[in-house]
């Protein structure tokens, strides 16, 4: 599956609801599915601080792939955080710098990733496109 | 104009902005901490001005200057008379609650010199601690905290333990904006006169709530915005007494500040136009006054047992709630529940309640040190105004009552 096609899935499956307070039950489900961090890896590093909640995001390169794996504080942006996984993990640093999250906005999302909210979620996505920028120029 | 019998409806009705839907659902706001909603003749008088009476102040011969100026100078003592200044010139224009305390930080902090103390309280709003802090960098002054107990309430004995010969400012809240606690500020502020020093109130939670009284306080500041009490954005006020203010120099130099300006040396206008630099917010201090007419045409006394009313009874049915804790359980307090959740983010729950129309705040509501204090990241925060209702409590109730049954399954 290509990464436009992941990200065309997550809008199919989120097209079903048409009640906020469903969209948002599901992506709590989605949040709660997310492995995250043991607090050992919770390092200082990984830590991304927003004003509403925080972030933590650790990556790693295998064959040419990038691999994430991240946590969050609230169980919303955790949510969130596993469908950008779900559309970045398993793919090369090149894909990655050129794919723009455009399912955020479809879902109606957009709110989640503006700078004003603060939640950290702006700052990972920036993050992911930082570290697969430093993957190709070590 | 007398005041009209207290009546949530109709005061309801003034209120264009309480009257929209948000996803669908009939806005509930509870965010008047941050700020106020603003009614129809506020909104009126700005727009009029703009229209129709739109010129600068002070300088004009002309007609609409002089009615400009006329206006400005009104809502200046429309003001006064409000917070029961004794004159004109004690009531300066400024952006808002934070930048009044900046220009006393400044200003006043001319007058200060290394060692000199500064006290503030562990509730403080960051607008009432940097502003200090930056002053302890330039001057060498030395910055005190009172510390609270866990109900939220100042440590009255630390507060004397800590007051000395070497307090030059006392810089508090008057209401909390995270708690809600009313603080004893008439005896503390005897106290604090007692050792010489000068007391400067933030009153950017108490204005709309309590009805203020500068002289009776005895207050030697006391700052506020416009916005959180009806007005437009970017006014506010700083009072100040006029023998205080005198001793103090200019915050900002420019324009309307001045008396004679050559380049070997400038003179300074008298109060209060010694601290209004530039074109002020003009639109914003006239829109200011309107609000304030507005609450002077209110039974305030009532709707301030309004809003005690709302909060007592949201807190009252909250805190039957398992797993929810109360943040700010002060004896005296008024228009704020503050709460926390096990197991749940405040983000969270803001984010349901929003999608459910209920507008809250949450987070560390600028007061990173009092979260420290109890040890959590923010809380989910419901502020009401005299246009709040039960009826709205109960809706907000069943809404919380959704979220956590989501967030908890």
């Amino acid at each position: 599956m290509t990464i436009q096609e992941k990200q065309q899935d997550l809008i199919d499956e989120f097209s079903i609801y048409e009640d906020w307070m469903d969209k948002y039950e599901y992506i709590i489900e989605l949040g709660k599915a997310v492995k995250g961090l043991s607090e050992a890896h919770k390092t200082k590093d990984k830590l991304i601080e927003g004003c509403q909640s925080n972030v933590w995001l650790a990556c790693t390169l295998q064959d040419g792939k990038m691999f994430f794996e991240a946590d969050a504080d609230a169980i919303i942006t955790k949510g969130i955080i596993g469908m950008l996984l779900q559309v970045y993990n398993g793919e090369t640093p090149q894909t990655i710098l050129q794919t723009e999250p455009f399912f955020i906005d479809a879902i109606g999302l957009t709110e989640h990733l503006s700078p004003t909210r603060a939640n950290g979620l702006l700052s990972m996505v920036k993050r992911i496109k930082t570290e697969a920028l430093q993957s190709l120029n070590p | 104009m007398g005041a009209s019998p207290f009546s949530v409806q109709a005061i309801r009705d003034q209120f264009p902005a309480l009257r929209q839907q948000v996803y669908g659902k009939q806005l509930i706001y509870f965010d008047n901490g941050a700020t106020s909603q603003k009614p129809q003749v506020v909104l009126d008088t700005l727009k009029q001005y703009y229209a129709l009476e739109n010129a600068n102040i002070h300088r004009g011969v002309h007609y609409l200057s002089q009615q400009a100026t006329t206006a400005y100078e009104q809502a200046r003592r429309t003001i006064q008379s409000y917070i029961r200044a004794k004159s004109p010139d004690e009531i300066i224009f400024t952006k808002g609650t934070t930048d009044a305390i900046n220009l006393v930080a400044y200003s006043f902090g001319e007058l200060l010199k290394a060692g000199d103390e500064i006290l503030i309280t562990a509730m403080e709003h960051h607008s009432n601690i940097v502003p200090w802090q930056l002053l302890c960098e330039r001057k060498g002054c030395v910055l005190k905290v009172v510390p609270i107990s866990k109900k939220g309430e100042l440590d009255l004995v630390a507060f004397e333990e800590l007051l000395s010969e070497k307090t030059k400012l006392f810089a508090l809240t008057h209401i909390s904006n995270t708690l809600g606690t009313i603080n004893p500020v008439q005896s503390l502020i005897q106290k604090a006169h007692q050792v010489g020093a000068k007391v400067l109130l933030d009153g950017a939670q108490s204005i709309q709530h309590l009805t203020i009284d500068v002289k009776a306080l005895n207050c030697d500041f006391y700052a506020f915005s416009g916005h959180k009490v009806f007005g437009p954005t970017g006014i506010g006020i700083l009072y100040g007494k006029e023998e205080i203010l005198e001793k103090m120099p200019p915050y900002q130099g420019g324009g309307d500040m001045i008396a004679k300006v050559t380049f070997e040396r400038t003179t300074y206008n008298t109060l209060p136009f010694k601290f209004e630099a530039g074109t002020p917010h003009i639109a914003g201090a006239i829109g200011l006054g309107s609000a304030i007419e507005f609450l002077n045409s209110l039974d305030l006394e009532a709707a301030a047992a309004h809003e005690l009313e709302l909060t007592k009874y949201a807190q009252g049915i909250l805190d039957t709630f398992e797993g929810l804790h109360i943040i700010g359980e002060a004896k005296n307090k008024t228009s704020v529940v503050s709460f926390t959740i096990d197991n749940m983010h405040p983000f969270d729950l803001g984010t349901l309640l929003d999608k459910q129309g209920i507008a809250v705040r949450t987070g560390h509501h600028c007061t990173q040190p009092l979260m420290d204090f109890f040890g959590i990241p923010g809380t989910v925060r419901a502020s009401f105004a005299f246009y709040n209702t039960k009826a709205e409590i109960d809706t907000f109730v069943a809404a919380l009552e959704r979220s956590m049954q989501i967030l908890g399954a």
